[in-house]
């Protein structure tokens, strides 16, 4: 039996939402951008740890609430494991601020936001007011002295601006459930679109070393008047070397992280960062450009 | 009922620093903080400095 074609309606895949999504999506977040097992020479470095210890410290903070909203908010006046749980989870958020804010002068001395990464950055801002606000709300949730007397100095502030008509501190349900429910999951968006940004637009790079700095290390540009952006600068430094030929991208992937010998003098400290394959989440890269660092966009 | 379970530890805890008294502060005219801030405060700028200063292993940095 054959089944007349002529009846038959194909719709492009495209044209359905799902598709467009779908499609969308792995434009924007292929699949080694979003799960990137290499980075860029440059992120070796402690200053770039802070950001996933914020995010481990944010786990732990989840997973220990999870288990305070499980018994109550009163499990831990009865219970030594409640006890316990309840000073994870306060501990956590400490480490949870202290990681976030050393991440946060991290990236402001870094001027992080160059490079087209400006929502990067306000992502980053308002995940850590949220956060605050998260924290301030589980003052309240102490259920003991130190919660009422908080709450009670709070809604003078809080009914000064006008907010007290809907946000009332005082009202302990209300404070649990934006503790538990409404803040963690706002700020669970914020720092996934955050992470997805850092995705998308890559780590940012170093500043472009000044002619000090070059000097310093025994470097000079080219000529007179030659341009101080990074990718001419480092260009002229370190040329690429003939003993490591550049490979097309699908032989690059099983490349070690290494730099190509004989790039290492005189500038030893930048070669480093010259001959590191191209940071993740940047755009594709073409051949040529592979010992360059990324051009700052800004 | 209670908080047997880490009796030994508060003790511990509460021999090094009394957790159960009053706060202390620091004042320096118009500024006032508490000792615990100020603590936290110093640690972060220590945990930041030698996130620049100390160099990262470069077996962790680098693929074999």
């Amino acid at each position: 039996m054959s089944i007349p074609t002529s009846d038959l309606t194909v719709t492009d895949e495209k044209e359905t939402w799902t598709g467009k999504v779908r499609e969308a999506a792995l434009g924007a977040f292929p699949p080694d951008r979003l799960l990137p097992d290499r980075q860029p020479a440059y992120v070796a470095s402690w200053a770039y740890v802070f950001g996933a210890l914020s995010i481990g410290a944010l786990g732990v903070v989840l997973l220990s609430g999870g288990a305070l909203a499980v018994e109550g908010p009163a499990w831990w006046h009865e219970s030594s494991v409640g006890l316990f749980v309840n000073s994870l989870h306060l501990w956590s958020t400490e480490f949870f601020f202290m990681f976030m804010v050393v991440h946060l002068w991290a990236k402001f001395f870094m001027a992080a936001w160059r490079g087209r990464r400006q929502a990067t950055w306000i992502t980053g801002v308002l995940a850590f007011a949220i956060s605050i606000g998260t924290a301030f709300t589980g003052y309240l949730s102490q259920q003991n002295f130190d919660s009422e007397w908080i709450g009670t100095q709070a809604k003078d502030g809080i009914n000064s601006t006008g907010a007290g008509a809907f946000w009332n501190v005082l009202n302990f349900g209300q404070m649990l459930m934006w503790h538990i429910v409404l803040l963690p999951l706002v700020v669970m968006v914020f720092v996934g679109l955050h992470v997805l940004l850092v995705r998308r637009h890559g780590v940012v790079p170093p500043f472009a070393p000044t002619k000090a700095q070059l000097e310093k290390a025994g470097l000079s540009l080219a000529g007179a008047g030659a341009s101080t952006a990074v990718a001419d600068a480092l260009g002229t430094l370190s040329p690429p070397p003939a003993q490591a030929p550049l490979q097309p991208p699908e032989a690059r992937a099983e490349m070690p992280l290494q730099d190509p010998p004989g790039n290492e003098a005189p500038g030893q400290v930048l070669s480093q960062d010259l001959a590191s394959p191209e940071p993740a989440g940047e755009e594709p890269t073409s051949s040529d450009q592979l010992w360059q660092l990324p051009k700052d966009e800004s | 009922m209670g908080h047997t379970l880490f009796a030994g530890g508060t003790n511990f805890l509460a021999a090094l620093i009394n957790l159960g008294g009053n706060g202390r502060y620091i004042s320096w005219g118009a500024v006032r903080i508490s000792l615990a801030n100020l603590i936290v405060i110093l640690v972060m700028i220590a945990l930041f400095v030698a996130a620049i200063a100390i160099p990262f292993p470069k077996h962790l940095g680098r693929r074999k």
